[in-house]
């Protein structure tokens, strides 16, 4: 007996037996209708609960990623800030050291100008004294008549001569006077022009104050912004963070590019240090020591540079007192220079092995040496530039600075906008595990059409059992 | 607490050491064959273009051997030039001057044998490659596979080259194998059975311009 025949009960065609296990299903299922469509509905909404509750758990989180991102560029940039403002003050206190720190010496410098342009003055403005009184009693007597009296005349003469002589005299006195004064007054210009170029100078250092000061306050208002925590502040540093990233991801990679051609530069004299058949792991010993000494060298920039306070990367570094930084300073320096050196050295070995090689390829290929290429120049040009990749490499450190700062803020973005796609993503779910319940109860009422229909006649009777489900969300 | 600072750093050290001790050898050996026997000694020029191509090829730290299949090959009278290069590039060029000249001098004097003995001069490439301890290990026999021995020598002897690559280079025909070319085929099988059943790889070029096929692994 066949598992099929098991089901076939009435004798005569199948097509009787499935009917009436058709008819029997179907009326089994609209008797557990109520409870299926509660089943089929639980479970839909267990889907939407548990989805939500996900999409809001992502929401949450993405909130607190946001806040602390927010809080992160805020410091930066606080920090950032703090640090022109500083360098801005310490302008300031540089002019106001160089230029106002001689003020005593200005002021008595214009103070001694202005009295000798007193006294200059002065001097120019005193009157010519008067011509004498006894011109007059002379001119009274010069007026008297001669009358023909010879003495009389004699007289009158010997006035005369007098009269002139004391005129000429005192139109000299007179000239030498007028002569005098302008005299003061030409000196009176000199005096004049240093007293202006001095106020000048210090019309210039007091504008470049006021600019500096301008300056200041435009920060110092950017400043207080950013303690406010203000969404401009913020949008604005986010942007500058994002513009920071793309620049500096790109200098870095220029200078990745300037570190692989100096890796290719050293890495086959290195093998004639080190040997070129032995292998660290699977990789050959003079490349790992050739990317060594750049790793070292780029190290090297970072500490160099850190000790000159250019970056900030090691606060320790930045923190030492000036006499150990300086040290700090020309111990890096010095290390750099030497290995630029030994780089150099290993170019012109580079260039030697090379040519040997192609040497020895050449005399395998045709049995004769090269032709001797006697230029200097590529060796010169593989020496400088082995000796200038080592110190380019250094300023690695300034965009290396600003891409770790700036992808702080720009990976926080990118987190939070992974993590609102995924809240979206679950809350879509969610939705489609809930019509799905819905989808579900419909294609159950679809396979009890004809009970439903008849149930329906009856009801038009006044009897309806409707079942319908309130949806129960999950408020946690 | 400082228990487990030491332990963490033991742990550090275990796994840089095991990580770094990385005991393959990346070094190539090569040890090329060169049938001497009849009419196939005029093929040698094409062996030193061969040459040559390796000698460019090889880097600092591989090994090389050239030896000539005769009467009896497993020998180390056979062997023309061997060498293991330095790892300086400078040394290992300077030693590929001379293996060089000490081909062109064999080929230029190299003289026909009677006999054809390619199962020893493979025992002898297999001794030699193993004792240099190379990562890869490469024969080249530059023959036409066809075996001629001496009464007497006994040959039958299963290879043991796990690991060696046996490459067969500008495998000419024979009067014969034009006559039936299924001789030249059987050939060719009978030295792939015996090479693969030592645990060999075996390949066959016979177009001498793709020679950068030579070493691929």
């Amino acid at each position: 007996m066949q598992f099929a025949e098991l089901f076939i009960f009435i004798p005569g065609p199948p097509i009787l037996s499935i009917f009436v296990w058709v008819g029997l299903i179907v009326g089994l299922l609209y008797f557990a209708r109520e409870p299926a469509h509660r089943a089929l509905h639980s479970f839909g909404w267990t889907i939407y609960n548990a989805f939500r509750m996900s999409a809001r758990s992502v929401l949450l989180a993405e909130k607190r990623l946001a806040a602390r991102n927010k809080e992160v560029l805020l410091e930066a940039s606080r920090d950032s800030l703090e640090r022109i403002i500083d360098r801005e003050f310490h302008r300031v206190d540089a002019v106001v050291k160089r230029d106002l720190s001689g003020y005593p010496t200005l002021q008595r410098s214009l103070t001694d100008q202005i009295a000798q342009i007193d006294e200059d003055y002065r001097q120019s403005s005193e009157p010519s004294p008067p011509p004498p009184t006894w011109v007059n009693a002379v001119e009274a007597v010069a007026k008297i008549p001669a009358n023909g009296d010879p003495t009389v005349v004699q007289v009158l003469d010997k006035i005369k001569v007098i009269i002139n002589d004391q005129y000429k005299n005192t139109m000299a006195d007179y000239r030498k006077s007028v002569s005098d004064r302008h005299a003061y007054l030409k000196r009176m210009i000199q005096y004049w022009r240093k007293m202006t170029d001095t106020l000048e100078e210090v019309g210039k250092t007091i504008t470049g104050l006021h600019e500096r000061s301008t300056i200041i306050d435009r920060h110092m208002a950017e400043y207080e912004e950013i303690r406010a925590g203000s969404d401009k502040s913020e949008r604005m540093y986010r942007s500058s963070a994002m513009t920071q990233f793309v620049i500096a991801g790109f200098v870095l990679l220029i200078a990745v590019g300037g570190a692989i051609i100096n890796f290719n530069l050293i890495a086959l004299p290195m093998s004639e240090m080190v040997g070129g058949g032995s292998y660290i792991g699977s990789f050959k010993t003079a490349n790992v020591a050739a990317l060594v000494i750049i790793l070292v060298e780029v190290a090297m920039g970072l500490y160099l540079m850190e000790s000159l306070r250019i970056t900030r990367l090691f606060p320790v570094i930045g923190s030492m007192d000036d006499r150990m930084r300086i040290k700090m300073v020309w111990i890096t320096f010095t290390i750099l220079l030497i290995l630029a050196s030994v780089e150099s050295a290993l170019a012109f070995m580079r260039d030697a092995i090379a040519a040997d090689l192609h040497a020895l390829r050449q005399s395998l290929v045709d049995g004769q040496g090269p032709e001797a290429v006697n230029s200097w120049i590529p060796t010169v040009g593989q020496m400088a530039l082995g000796f200038i990749l080592p110190f380019a490499l250094t300023f690695v450190a300034i965009p290396l600075e600003s891409f770790i700062q700036s992808s702080r803020t720009v990976l926080g973005t990118v987190v939070c906008a992974c993590l609102r796609a995924l809240a979206f993503f679950l809350h879509l779910l969610a939705n489609l595990g809930r019509n799905f319940g819905n989808l579900m109860v419909h294609l159950y009422d679809l396979m009890i059409v004809p009970p439903l229909w008849i149930e329906k006649l009856f009801s038009a009777r006044g009897e309806t059992p409707e079942i319908e489900m309130e949806p129960q969300e999950d408020t946690t | 607490m400082r228990i487990i600072a030491c332990l963490s750093l033991l742990v550090c050290l275990a796994a840089i050491t095991t990580g770094c001790a990385d005991t393959t050898s990346h070094a190539k050996g090569v040890y090329m064959l060169l049938d001497t026997s009849g009419t196939y000694r005029h093929e040698l020029t094409k062996a030193q273009s061969i040459i040559n191509y390796l000698l460019g090829t090889l880097q600092p730290g591989d090994s090389f051997g050239v030896a000539r299949i005769d009467t009896g090959s497993f020998s180390e009278k056979d062997i023309i030039a061997k060498m293991n290069f330095d790892g300086r590039p400078s040394v290992a060029n300077s030693q590929k001057r001379e293996f060089k000249d000490k081909i062109d001098q064999f080929i230029t004097t190299a003289k026909g044998s009677p006999y054809t003995d390619i199962t020893g001069g493979i025992l002898q490439a297999v001794e030699y490659l193993n004792e240099t301890g190379a990562g890869e290990k490469y024969i080249l026999i530059f023959s036409d596979l066809e075996e001629d021995l001496v009464k007497g020598y006994v040959r039958d002897i299963p290879f043991q080259m796990e690991g060696v690559q046996v490459v067969a280079l500008n495998v000419t025909k024979l009067r014969t194998d034009n006559i039936d070319p299924r001789e030249y085929m059987e050939r060719l099988d009978f030295w792939k059975q015996r090479v693969e059943d030592g645990g060999g790889e075996w390949r066959v070029i016979n177009d001498l311009e793709r020679l950068d096929n030579i070493l691929a692994s």
